[in-house]
């Protein structure tokens, strides 16, 4: 007997207890709905199992089991494996964070991919370890305050770039790869569904802003991000078997301080010298990000010899290479 | 069929036996040859199920947990740090009350690192939910796996088979295989009721607060205390249907009018069982006992049968470092509930492989007398090592 409530079909459904402007609730609203309830979908540890499953109560109307924090692409094998004995054809679809996938969860989704499990892993990228109040990851970009990479005396927040998750995870030869975020509501349906119809492992990374993490105003969730995709930091592309097959394209850049401004995160870059160089490094960033995909027809506005260069030089070795050209 | 078979081989037959559709595994001595030789038979068709090598045992715990909640039989094998590096998910797994079965090949955990046998592996775990069976020879390893899945499948308690690493996977003994159809008839088809289903959509392993968590605690618990009667009456109809069976919960030698009892678990017992001749045939009243089952602890059911002994002497290959013997404590508490005085002498040996030969045991039964106050165990004395021996291990 099929006991779901047959007029709401809503994997996640209301009542949930996601903060205000939430954005991992509202990529996951978008992801599982267009999924349907006739998966499974297993949930790494972190805000959305937390927030999704308080103290008995659930908002899931599917099928949906949580284990610990590193190993939802390992329990997601297990399933498809026994999915796959049983004779079913049941979607196995994994939702984790970023903790959960850059960086605990990485060894378990690597294991996922090479033996080629059918399994769709859906990464909710907010960029820190919100659950537990705002720690760096190694998705957190660089120069952003959290609270394990605090501005000081010595440090202008995270020393660290972003890890390029997608590109490790593309270099499994994975036979789908892509980004998106919710401001493109009709980019991600057309990846979720895309997605949905490739057997074997795909991977999705859903760029998920955190009002409480970024300290943004919860009603520009989805504003933020879209300006994550305009500045160029976060380009929406596509990989099939290791290969670009997507980009979109800009019709033009937007100065990554569109996208700074509204954040706290990055407020303690603005108004001194040493946070300028880390202004100019971010906007390196995002040149690098466009040449690297194509994102623009001419080349970037901002677009500098030293873009790719001053990518990495060691530990925060970033601002010497950047003070020079200052200095210049 | 009655077969000259490796501890590691008679296991892996038994496992297939049972059925699993999954198996899951990461290489680790002394269990690799379990899971080399259930890939072969799933290679040859010997068994339909999917063989999954994992990244890690964290990943292969993970695996076993996600193919039984999503509503098959499973099986993954590990040992030392490979156990204790899926610590985290098998809690989880009992926490979650799911009805896996798994081989512990006993060795001893790092640093040093060795690869050779005692039991501080799964005694880490034995605060994890798991039920915890220790096998004496490899007959009694490959029929446990068989009891384990029925156990498992009727508590929904997870079940560890430990059989111990080298004496037992790695060492030749006559086993007797039971056919396929008596396996089957022993144990019934797969079925968890708690199955990841989208027609039934269930939520597993969501959230607990402090007015409820406790209480998934309490009823683990409760069906922990249940499980000793199954384990014991799947030991007694497993002899019934197969002619054999091996204590449910303990296993007594020469126990009638034993004054001195030597209590043990795993395969160093049959050591302990030749020296309980050898002094009974000097008139000496000694007898042994074995903890077949570690959890749930029987202690009432160890009272039952130790009640009586004047000296009892608890000789185990685990220490907890600080502490002392852990069947040993377990066993004066034990005692103590039931009013009981007598002295239990803690002995540790073993450790790291090292031969508990009858010899050292006789030397452990003669010699020992009641702890001085304060100590908490003393350890078994060390023997020459015989030169043929040593030049063996040299590297």
């Amino acid at each position: 007997m099929d006991k779901r409530d047959p007029f709401r079909h809503n994997v996640l459904t209301s009542g949930h207890r996601a903060c205000s402007g939430c954005g991992e609730a509202m990529a996951a609203r978008m992801v599982c709905d267009l999924i349907g309830p006739d998966a499974i979908y297993i949930n790494a540890t972190g805000c959305l199992q937390v927030f999704t499953t308080h103290n008995q109560q659930s908002a899931w109307q599917a099928p949906w089991i949580h284990s610990v924090f590193a190993n939802a692409a390992a329990v997601a094998s297990g399933v498809e494996a026994a999915l796959r004995v049983r004779g079913k054809d049941t979607p196995v679809v994994v939702q984790a964070g970023d903790g959960g996938t850059f960086d605990i969860g990485l060894q378990c989704l690597s294991g996922m991919i090479e033996r080629g499990h059918d399994v769709l892993f859906v990464c909710y990228d907010n960029e820190a370890y919100m659950n537990t109040g705002v720690q760096r990851s190694s998705s957190t970009p660089h120069a952003v305050h959290t609270t394990t990479s605090p501005p000081g005396r010595l440090s202008q927040g995270k020393h660290h770039l972003k890890k390029d998750v997608i590109s490790i995870v593309a270099a499994h030869y994975m036979p789908y790869a892509a980004t998106a975020t919710i401001a493109y509501f009709p980019d991600l349906k057309a990846k979720v569904e895309k997605a949905m119809g490739i057997k074997g492992p795909r991977f999705l990374q859903v760029l998920s802003p955190c009002p409480l993490g970024w300290a943004h105003d919860s009603a520009l969730t989805v504003t933020v991000s879209r300006l994550a995709v305009e500045t160029g930091l976060f380009p929406l592309i596509e990989l099939e078997h290791g290969e670009l097959t997507g980009v979109m394209r800009l019709a033009e850049q937007k100065p990554v301080e569109e996208y700074l401004r509204p954040q706290g995160r990055f407020r303690h870059l603005f108004g001194n010298g040493e946070g300028a160089a880390e202004l100019r490094h971010l906007q390196a960033l995002a040149d690098a990000r466009i040449c690297r995909y194509g994102l623009l027809d001419a080349a970037t506005e901002w677009d500098t010899q030293s873009a790719m260069q001053s990518m990495r030089h060691g530990r925060g070795g970033y601002v010497p290479v950047l003070q020079e050209e200052m200095e210049k | 069929m009655r077969k000259l078979l490796e501890g590691s081989q008679a296991v892996a037959e038994a496992v297939r036996l049972c059925r699993p559709q999954v198996v899951a595994a990461y290489p680790i001595t002394p269990q690799t040859h379990i899971i080399e030789r259930l890939a072969q038979h799933v290679a040859d068709g010997e068994l339909e199920a999917e063989f999954i090598n994992a990244e890690s045992e964290f990943g292969a715990a993970s695996i076993v947990q996600g193919a039984v909640a999503a509503g098959v039989r499973a099986f993954t094998a590990t040992a030392s740090q490979g156990l204790l590096l899926m610590t985290e998910v098998l809690h989880n797994i009992a926490g979650m009350r799911l009805p896996v079965v798994m081989v512990c090949a006993n060795r001893a955990v790092s640093a040093p690192i060795n690869i050779f046998n005692d039991h501080q592996d799964s005694m880490a775990l034995r605060d994890s939910g798991w039920i915890q069976l220790y096998a004496e020879s490899n007959q009694e390893a490959a029929d446990s796996v068989i009891q384990a899945y029925r156990i498992a499948e009727a508590c929904e308690l997870p079940v560890m088979v430990c059989m111990d690493g080298f004496y037992l996977t790695h060492s030749f003994e006559p086993v007797e295989l039971p056919t396929q159809g008596a396996v089957d008839e022993f144990l019934p088809p797969f079925h968890f009721a708690r199955t990841l289903n989208p027609a039934t959509p269930m939520t597993l392993g969501g959230g607990s607060e402090p007015d409820n968590y406790q209480e998934y605690r309490v009823l683990q618990h409760e069906a922990m205390e249940n499980s000793r009667a199954v384990i014991e009456a799947f030991d007694a109809d497993f002899g019934t249907q197969f002619g054999r069976s091996w204590g449910g919960l303990l296993d007594g030698y020469r126990l009638e009018g034993a004054q001195t009892v030597v209590l043990g678990t795993g395969s160093l017992m049959g050591a302990v069982r030749d020296v309980v001749d050898r002094l009974c045939d000097q008139g000496r009243a000694v007898g042994a006992l074995r903890l077949r089952c570690l959890r749930p602890f029987p202690a009432r059911e160890l009272v039952g049968r130790l009640g009586s002994a004047q000296r009892i002497i608890v000789l185990e290959k685990a220490l907890s470092v600080g502490a002392g013997g852990i069947i040993a404590a377990e066993l004066r508490a034990a005692l103590q509930q039931a009013g009981i005085t007598t002295p239990v002498e803690s002995v540790i040996g073993g450790l790291g492989g090292r031969d508990l030969t009858p010899d050292v045991i006789e030397a452990v039964v003669r010699n020992a007398g009641p702890d001085e106050a304060g100590v908490s165990c003393r350890f078994a004395p060390q023997v020459a090592v015989h030169h043929e021996a040593h030049e063996e291990h040299e590297e």
